[in-house]
């Protein structure tokens, strides 16, 4: 005898409807990223502050216009700062707790598993965007209306290229290895990699990092496409990271 | 229900390497649908890789893994099952009543998650995050995850691992709810209780092979000169002067301080001879009780009495 009622437990087993399980993957996904203080002090305050010093600031050098040139940049920051590294670091922990096993051992399929993240980083990025957008306009921000379809294009790309980087960080190595990794590379990026600077030396026009804020800076303050050689920058990165790190992600 | 010929779970001649050390040894078992299956075994045994395998977690180097009839981690046999991976899952900042939600929303005809965290004593912590929650209640949580689709058949990898006394009966009762439903349950664990009481077969694995498989009663048949009549009494007793005076083939030993065992044939003249011998030495025989073999004496002897490192 249990304290169960028979038929309680009666198998009925089946797949949920796929949009719903992409829904509520994605949005478990976005939402927690907005509940992490550490991931909106990386994601959205620290570009906010940046967007507002490299925009008044006339110390750091910037080309004009200036607030133009500075949203195109902190727009690059942010996609790093949220699909690269908030990625990597939510990834590196979700690891360490178990999370992907749980779930791949549930009815969801495993591309599911894989297309919830992504669409869970766009929301983030589409949320970021919008804040650093609104605050750039305040500025005094003049957003040339043809770049719009390109800057889109690109916010995307870079999510998705970035995206990739940060799994291939994150879904091999120890969580907090991951923490310190995510975090000094973040940094570097930011201050060598071409964001925050445009890049002085050749080389540094190969990363991922200068191809965005460059391929951003055409789009955004000059309202055109962005040039071949950055955007196919940023298709190679994305392609090389995405198939190694479909080989070197492990579920813990 | 309608008569189901096809195993729930059939193993063969699986064989699971890391590196240089062979896991699982060409393995073989068969469950019945509808059923409780233990996989017995000390740690290091090869269950978790054997269970990991089946759920597809997990590539087999050899041999055949059908569950339900099709291959081990196929996209169409997981939402068939309910698993429960050793030490649960989790994201490290939802809330328990989020978790389960979401594993639900995979469901096509899904428990109630409110209703099964409430039956999981987990309706406290429903709005805590899985971080902050305990290792029983992960592990709940992680069961409940498991039950949440309606599946045919739930693999529970030490399910009762971190629980309190409470938690554990509560499982027990669920595992018994579910065969009675039909769910074929494939449990490992280590506790000889736990086995005895849930499972129709159990299977005793060691260093990745099958050393026994049966019925708990087949596993501690009553063999007639297998049997131990246990006593507590002051430690130190001269253990060979009651030798002397029982019948030949009669075993005594003082197990642990103060529990004497007699091993062998026991019949009402052994328990008189004994307990007489205990008046003329005048101590009183306490908890004085004959029993057959239970599973712990059966699994030691296969396993053997040494710490495993």
């Amino acid at each position: 005898m249990t304290t169960f009622a028979p038929g309680t437990f009666k198998p009925a087993p089946g797949r949920g409807s796929l949009p719903k399980m992409l829904f509520v993957h994605a949005r478990t996904e976005a939402m927690l990223t907005l509940r992490n203080g550490e991931q909106v002090l990386l994601t959205v305050l620290i570009p906010l502050a940046l967007l507002v010093a490299l925009s008044v600031m006339s110390v750091i050098p910037m080309p004009e216009p200036r607030v133009g040139s500075a949203t195109a940049r902190i727009f690059a920051l942010a996609i790093i700062s949220s699909a690269f590294t908030g990625q990597a670091i939510a990834l590196g922990f979700d690891r360490r707790y178990g999370v992907l096993k749980r779930l791949s051992a549930s009815a969801l399929p495993r591309w599911l598993l894989v297309a919830g993240r992504v669409c869970g980083a766009l929301v983030v990025v589409a949320l970021q965007i919008t804040l650093l957008a609104v605050t750039a306009l305040v500025l005094g921000w003049r957003f040339p209306l043809s770049g719009l379809p390109w800057v889109v294009l690109l916010i995307i790309l870079g999510t998705l290229t970035f995206g990739a980087l940060g799994v291939l960080l994150g879904g091999s190595l120890r969580a907090e290895i991951v923490l310190a990794l995510a975090n000094i590379i973040w940094f570097a990026l930011l201050m060598a990699g071409g964001v925050a600077l445009s890049a002085p030396v050749g080389f540094i026009h190969l990363l991922p990092s200068a191809a965005l804020a460059e391929a951003l800076e055409t789009s955004v303050v000059h309202g055109t496409a962005p040039g071949a050689g950055p955007v196919a920058v940023l298709v190679a990165w994305g392609v090389v990271a995405g198939a190694l790190a479909t080989r070197t992600t492990r579920l813990t | 229900m309608s008569p189901n010929p096809q195993p729930a779970v059939e193993v063969s001649g699986l064989v699971k390497r890391y590196g240089s050390k062979t896991a699982v040894d060409g393995l073989d078992l068969v469950q019945q649908p509808g059923t409780v299956l233990a996989l017995l075994g000390p740690n290091g045994a090869g269950k978790t890789t054997t269970v990991e395998i089946c759920e597809g977690f997990r590539r087999a180097d050899d041999g055949s893994v059908r569950v339900l009839g099709l291959a081990a981690g196929s996209e169409e046999l997981r939402p068939r099952i309910g698993v429960m991976p050793q030490g649960g899952g989790g994201y490290p900042g939802i809330r328990a009543e989020e978790m389960l939600n979401l594993v639900a929303a995979c469901a096509k005809n899904p428990l109630d998650p409110k209703w099964l965290i409430e039956v999981l004593g987990l309706g406290g912590a429903a709005r805590t995050p899985y971080k902050r929650l305990s290792g029983g209640q992960q592990q709940r949580l992680s069961l409940a995850c498991a039950l949440i689709g309606r599946p045919e058949l739930v693999f529970l990898d030490e399910p009762t691992a971190g629980m309190d006394p409470q938690a554990r009966r509560l499982v027990w009762d669920l595992v018994c709810a579910l065969k009675d439903d039909g769910v074929a349950v494939l449990l490992t664990t280590h506790l000889m209780d736990e086995a005895e009481a849930l499972a129709d077969d159990v299977v005793i694995i060691d260093q990745g092979r099958v050393v026994a498989q049966g019925t708990p009663a087949e596993l501690t048949a009553n063999r007639p000169d297998d049997q131990q009549l246990r006593f507590r009494a002051r430690p130190g007793l001269d253990t060979s002067l009651l030798s002397a005076a029982l019948p030949e083939g009669l075993k005594v030993r003082e197990a642990t301080r103060g529990a004497y065992v007699v091993e062998g044939h026991i019949d009402p003249q052994v328990v008189s001879t004994v307990t007489s011998w205990c008046a003329q030495q005048g101590v009183l025989a306490e908890e004085l009780t004959v029993a057959k073999r239970s599973l712990e004496d059966v699994f030691l002897e296969l396993t053997g009495r040494e710490l495993r490192s």
